[in-house]
């Protein structure tokens, strides 16, 4: 009966709805057919989760939700132990519309060469707070802990990119630089 | 052509930071064919990044540091007589490096890191041959008796440990290597891989032979690409060689090894949350025991061991376990790989044996601070690691004297600050840092560390701030005793020692307002919708 009055109510725009649906349906097929190509390539390795996420973030910039039961029924894992892996990363936190992702070492090296001083500058310039991502402009500022590059800080990364002994000016710089490839 | 110039320009993260690509690529295109370019690793003295060599009748002379817009008056001193205003002299009398006993980092920066000939031609696999001329339980004494010790932080006898992955009874048996190096200051284990990443595949492959392991992991923290790609491409150079695969060596020895990345997630560089993240599920700490000697990965008996741990074992079987534990002082011994960095003028690797005081290493080698302050206080070993004020100094870099002084030497990364650093803010981040990292499963660390930051701001905004501080006390006491692992174990030792050597940071007045007690949590995944069908 709900199913009945639920169909009349859409009744007005049927074609839409329909339409609707059959992008999603689509999608989720193109999105089960890449998991299922991506644990393909994995199926042998010891607890092949970790790199299997990674690759299909690689893939999607995100690891949507909808994949979430995907994985789960191809590696054969409760939703529930995709779901607690997947929100447990940093790295496979989606950031959508990103092109340009800079992320500022906070760790104890950097803050001891001025690494808030640049935090701040880098707010400030790019109008968005840590972890923010602002998609017209597509640009996403993060923070990271460490980048292995204690010597030289204060450090940044854009793009998987790590640069060293990063002043206001330098960041500016650089960030002009990215943001022209 | 045959006086072809052979030209070193670094390839190491750290160089290319500040523009070694660059440099490089100015170079080649100056030169062309006329130069014999190599991408090597770096030598260890940072502030001399980008620091291009050239092979001379008096050795390998340096210049630095070298900015892509040097590269064109560069080009014309090594067209003539060599003189530059950058040029340093041979680089190996440079005193910085002359006064190092460089054992684990003997051939990083100087081969070329992907180059099979260079590493037969400075020694390597040398090690590997030795050991595999003894019984795997001569090879776990010897290194018992090298008093060789885990360079990840905690310390712990190798050569012990390796014995016990030995007598365990099992068919399979694991070699895993933790690369996932997460704390400031701390960037030798990058440098190791990026400069000499055969090393590590010896060292494995040792460990392999003395534990009976079939199959090897290596797990590389995710903000280390360049040591990604260079470690994955030495594997396969490694398997082509032979030295990997069905028959290791020729020797018979089956031995498999796996890169995998990390995501993001300082906590799984504790051995027992890397091993969860290898089985890839939640990478939450095990209790221990069982300890990973006996059930460690898949449940399996299981060696888990730092980079440079592993990277030195095969120096060691080179020269003899004897002959290592000549270095060092009481029961530190062999070489310790310092990592000077922060607020230092000469940051970088400085390996010797140990016993070296921590002012020789911050003033001698690191010529003081970058900034040209006062030198105030000095981070070691991570940020789970106490701060030392500079009237300390005078401690000597040894696991045991650290101890006994409240601080831990850990994994040899030494975070130098000047005296415009407010340690009670230091103190804060110290809970920041856990409150952002901390696994979640236990409830000291996970709530301790939260409550942490509050009371931190509490004390700092001087609202209660005797009733706080006993409140921070207790609090440290619980998170040290009630803990898991190191990370909510350990928090309070950066505080603490803050607290303990520079109170007048706590005591100072108020500056602003008092912010609103928070701690910013970063966005989670969104809840997974729950539809009847798909419910397992």
């Amino acid at each position: 009966m709900m199913g009945r009055a639920a169909h009349q109510t859409f009744e007005g725009m049927p074609r839409m709805n329909e339409a609707a649906l059959a992008n999603e349906s689509v999608e989720l097929a193109e999105l089960t057919e890449l998991v299922r190509a991506i644990v393909d390539v994995h199926a042998a390795d010891g607890g092949p989760l970790l790199p299997v996420l990674r690759a299909l973030y690689g893939q999607l910039g995100e690891i949507p939700a909808t994949a979430i039961p995907l994985l789960a029924r191809e590696l054969n894992l409760s939703r529930a132990d995709v779901f607690g892996v997947v929100t447990f990363y940093r790295d496979l936190r989606g950031r959508p519309g990103a092109r340009l992702t800079v992320r500022v070492c906070r760790a104890e090296a950097c803050q001891a060469r001025g690494a808030d001083a640049l935090l701040g500058h880098a707010r400030q310039r790019l109008g968005l707070d840590v972890g923010d991502t602002d998609p017209d402009r597509g640009i996403g500022l993060d923070q990271v802990f460490c980048l292995g590059n204690c010597a030289l800080g204060p450090s940044i990364e854009i793009n998987g990119t790590v640069h060293g002994r990063v002043d206001a000016a330098r960041f500016d710089t650089l960030l002009a630089e990215a943001d022209h490839d | 052509m045959t006086e072809r110039l052979t030209v070193y320009v670094p390839m190491d993260t750290a160089a290319r930071s500040v523009g070694a690509d660059e440099v490089a690529d100015g170079l080649g295109a100056a030169f062309g064919d006329q130069i014999h370019l190599v991408r090597n690793g770096s030598r260890g003295m940072l502030w001399l990044e980008p620091l291009v060599e050239v092979e001379a009748a008096e050795g390998r002379v340096g210049y630095g540091p070298v900015r892509p817009s040097d590269v064109p008056s560069l080009a014309d001193a090594l067209r003539g007589d060599g003189r530059h205003e950058l040029l340093l002299g041979p680089v190996e009398a440079l005193p910085w490096l002359s006064r190092q006993d460089r054992f684990t980092f003997s051939r990083v920066g100087v081969i070329d890191p992907l180059s099979v000939e260079d590493y037969l031609a400075h020694g390597g696999l040398a090690g590997l041959r030795r050991a595999l001329s003894q019984t795997p339980a001569e090879v776990t004494a010897e290194l018992t008796g090298s008093g060789l010790r885990g360079r990840g932080g905690a310390g712990f006898p190798t050569g012990l440990k390796w014995q016990t992955v030995r007598e365990a009874d099992s068919d399979v048996k694991y070699i895993c290597c933790n690369a996932d190096e997460g704390d400031s200051g701390a960037f030798a284990d990058r440098m190791l891989i990026e400069g000499d990443p055969f090393s590590l595949i010896e060292g494995m492959l040792i460990a392999a032979y003395a534990v009976g392991a079939g199959e090897g992991y290596v797990y590389i923290r995710s903000e280390y690409p360049a040591a990604v790609e260079v470690f994955r491409t030495a594997v396969r150079i490694a398997y082509g060689h032979g030295w990997l695969g069905a028959a290791a060596l020729g020797a018979g020895l089956p031995f498999d090894l796996h890169v995998r990345v990390g995501a993001g997630a300082y906590i799984c560089g504790e051995e027992t949350s890397m091993l969860e993240s290898l089985e890839g599920r939640r990478p939450v700490v095990r209790a221990k025991p069982p300890i990973p000697a006996l059930s460690g990965l898949f449940g399996r008996p299981t060696v888990v061991n730092n980079v440079l741990t592993l990277a030195t074992v095969p120096p060691i079987f080179a020269v003899g376990g004897e002959e290592y534990a000549r270095r060092g002082t009481g029961r530190s011994r062999g070489t310790q790989v310092v990592q000077l960095g922060g607020n230092v003028a000469n940051g970088g690797i400085v390996e010797t044996a140990f016993g070296m005081s921590l002012g020789e290493l911050v003033f001698g080698f690191g010529g003081g601070s970058a900034s040209g302050r006062p030198v105030r206080a000095a981070q070691v070993g991570g940020p789970l690691g106490a701060y030392l004020p500079v009237e300390q100094f005078d401690l000597a870099t040894d696991y045991e004297a650290f101890a006994e002084a409240g601080a831990m030497l850990g994994h040899g990364g030494v975070v130098v600050f000047d005296d415009s650093v407010d340690m009670a803010r230091q103190a804060r981040f110290a809970m920041e840092f856990c409150a952002e990292e901390s696994c979640g499963k236990c409830t000291p660390c996970r709530i301790g560390s939260v409550r942490g930051v509050e009371v931190l701001d509490h004390i700092i905004a001087d609202q209660d701030r005797a009733l706080n501080l006993v409140l921070l006390d207790d609090l440290c006491e619980l998170m040290t005793e009630g803990s898991l692992c190191a990370m909510g174990g350990l928090t309070p030792l950066p505080v603490r020692s803050a607290l303990r050597h520079f109170p007048a940071d706590f005591a100072r007045p108020a500056a602003t307002p008092p912010p609103p007690p928070k701690v910013r949590l970063t966005d989670r995944h969104p809840a997974p919708q729950h539809d009847e069908e798909a419910t397992r």
